[in-house]
């Protein structure tokens, strides 16, 4: 009785959860098995050889009060990502604005700014990286044309970090072909009215492009900044592949890898690896909450 | 007058576009120049036309290292990239069939999680993965790089495709099933084919994401006949010391090769598909 009722409800349960196995098993055996795993680990002391021991808290306690290296890659990677999220983002728009306004042959100019985008994440783009900014690189040769002279991007701690954020802000692509949709979303009709309503450009791009683009936004925002608290590669290759010099491409995942799979000390790594995913989540937490004050849904609705 | 400014300003802005775009492809044309450029000219002359033209850097790093050559490894790329993408059509595909058309119990929970799992950063699975594949005696194989394709793990594609398929008019599947159809073939015979811009967008996002995966490749493989493209192009580049430069200038030439051609062939799924995932 109860099951027939129940095959009423869900009349697909066995077709869909045939479907749904893949996934299913994917989720348990790499996603949630391996979460609780590296929770377990993240309170032993571990190094794949001997079993792991528990020591409690010692690993966090370890990392919050004596770990300079910790909280100096947390110093970098939360630097890394207050420049290059905004700055990325704010040159997507920028950019998508101008090729909305109507432009001949928008899918070649779409075509060019994506493929940044589409080859960035290679270890071939890191390395061209390190040599454009290198000592006597590309780079320093065109600041020299204006007489300035510039500094050693690569081998100098302190400014390793900005060839990194232009590598980000170079893949500027994928975030405005997403803006570029959305802005094609606009109808045509708001402009007209505010036009007729005596609304210049400036105001028009605060009142109507802006709110409207703003769900558009959201996602990007938070696809960035997630992204970019997982950069790995960029740091690897244009750094020194220890975090060097002096810990200046110390990225927070770099870290990461060389406590697990240089010092094979597995249990610290998992450690990290739960204070990232809690950093990540309350950052994309803060943005979802606030989100209802600042992202406006054209349909009416609050929240999706 | 007014012609004349509007002209004006979009000239200007015309011209700003193109210098954009042209300071956003040098460093990959200055890649592409100086792979065609004697060792020695490569730091010297920064044009992008070299003085002097020499297919020597392909040559040299062609050969590889270690006895092996760059061919082995762009195979092995290929390899990998392709049962990814395979594993991610098809499983992918069959989630997110069930997510978007089929009712069963606990769907709310496990669509839930299933957009928990595209924001989760790898991290905190990464080390009793390596645990589990090291357990399993999948190091040096290619295993734990495709297999979590064929378990549906990169979500991301789940939803895309649950998207997808909801924008596919239920007409289509309610005359089928008065047809006699079983939902098994609904799949199979409806969804599938209407399916195909959105498997394509996965396949080429998968294949890419896949061949230029240099932190799995690294943790995973260390035998150099299994090397990947990018560890291989890793291994040619010494940061410390004195690289071939010209010969790395040429293997990262044809490592982004592949890539770029998919793109150049597929764009309009490419970037349609991206603009679709980021509205709805």
């Amino acid at each position: 009785m109860r099951t027939a009722r129940r095959q009423r409800i869900y009349p697909h349960n066995r077709t869909a959860y045939l479907f749904l196995l893949p996934w299913l098993i994917g989720l348990f055996c790499l996603t949630l098995g391996p979460m609780l795993g590296s929770l377990y680990l993240s309170l032993t002391k571990y190094n794949l050889l001997s079993a792991p021991e528990w020591i409690g808290f010692a690993n966090f306690k370890t990392i919050f009060t004596d770990d300079s290296t910790f909280t100096g890659s947390l110093k970098l990677t939360f630097k890394y990502v207050i420049l290059s999220v905004p700055l990325r983002l704010i040159f997507a728009l920028l950019v998508a604005m101008a090729l909305n306004k109507g432009i001949k042959a928008l899918g070649i100019y779409r075509t060019v700014y994506y493929i940044p985008s589409l080859l960035g994440g290679s270890v071939a783009i890191s390395i061209v990286w390190r040599q454009i900014f290198d000592t006597d690189g590309l780079i320093n040769g065109f600041l020299g044309w204006f007489g300035i002279h510039g500094p050693a991007w690569i081998a100098h701690p302190d400014y390793l970090i900005y060839p990194i954020v232009t590598l980000s802000i170079w893949q500027f692509g994928s975030a405005m072909v997403i803006f570029l949709a959305g802005l094609k979303q606009i109808p045509a009709d708001l402009y007209e009215a505010s036009q007729v309503d005596g609304a210049g450009k400036v105001r028009q791009f605060f009142k109507i492009s802006l709110p409207m683009l703003t769900p558009v936004i959201f996602f990007n925002l938070i696809m960035s900044i997630i992204n970019s608290f997982q950069a790995f590669t960029p740091a690897y290759v244009i750094g020194d592949g220890h975090g060097g010099p002096l810990d200046a491409s110390m990225f927070y995942t770099l870290y990461l890898y060389l406590k697990g799979f240089s010092y094979f000390d597995m249990g610290y790594a998992s450690a990290l690896a739960w204070i990232m995913l809690v950093i990540i989540a309350v950052f994309t937490g803060i943005i979802f909450a606030t989100s209802r004050f600042w992202v406006f849904y054209g349909d009416g609705k609050e929240g999706r | 007058m007014l012609t004349f400014r509007r002209y004006s300003g979009s000239g200007l802005r015309h011209l700003l576009i193109v210098a954009i775009g042209l300071a956003m492809l040098y460093p990959v044309l200055w890649l592409l120049a100086s792979s065609f450029k004697p060792n020695q000219d490569i730091f010297t002359d920064t044009g992008l036309w070299p003085s002097t033209w020499t297919l020597d850097n392909y040559r040299n790093g062609w050969r590889g290292f270690q006895g092996i050559t760059f061919a082995r490894f762009f195979g092995n790329s290929a390899l990998v990239s392709i049962l990814a993408v395979l594993g991610n059509i098809v499983t992918c595909s069959f989630a997110a069939y069930a997510f978007a058309r089929l009712e069963f119990r606990f769907k709310k929970i496990w669509f839930a999680m299933m957009l928990v799992t595209i924001m989760l950063p790898y991290h905190v699975t990464l080390v009793p993965q390596y645990i589990i594949f090291s357990e399993l005696h999948w190091i040096n194989t290619y295993l734990p790089l495709f297999l979590p394709k064929w378990l549906a793990h990169d979500s991301f594609f789940i939803l895309l495709m649950v998207q997808f398929i909801r924008g596919i008019p239920k007409e289509l599947d309610e005359s089928a099933t008065i047809d006699g159809c079983s939902q098994q073939k609904l799949y199979f015979r409806i969804i599938m084919p209407l399916l195909l811009p959105a498997l394509i967008t996965t396949a080429i996002f998968t294949f890419i994401w896949t061949w230029d995966d240099f932190f799995s490749q690294m943790i995973y493989i260390s035998d150099i006949k299994l090397f990947t493209v990018q560890l291989g192009i890793r291994a040619l580049f010494d940061p410390s010391g004195t690289s071939d430069w010209g010969a790395l200038m040429a293997i990262s030439v044809l490592s982004l090769l592949p890539i770029t051609l998919i793109f150049l062939v597929f764009q309009r799924y490419f970037l349609d598909g991206i603009a679709t995932t980021g509205l709805k």
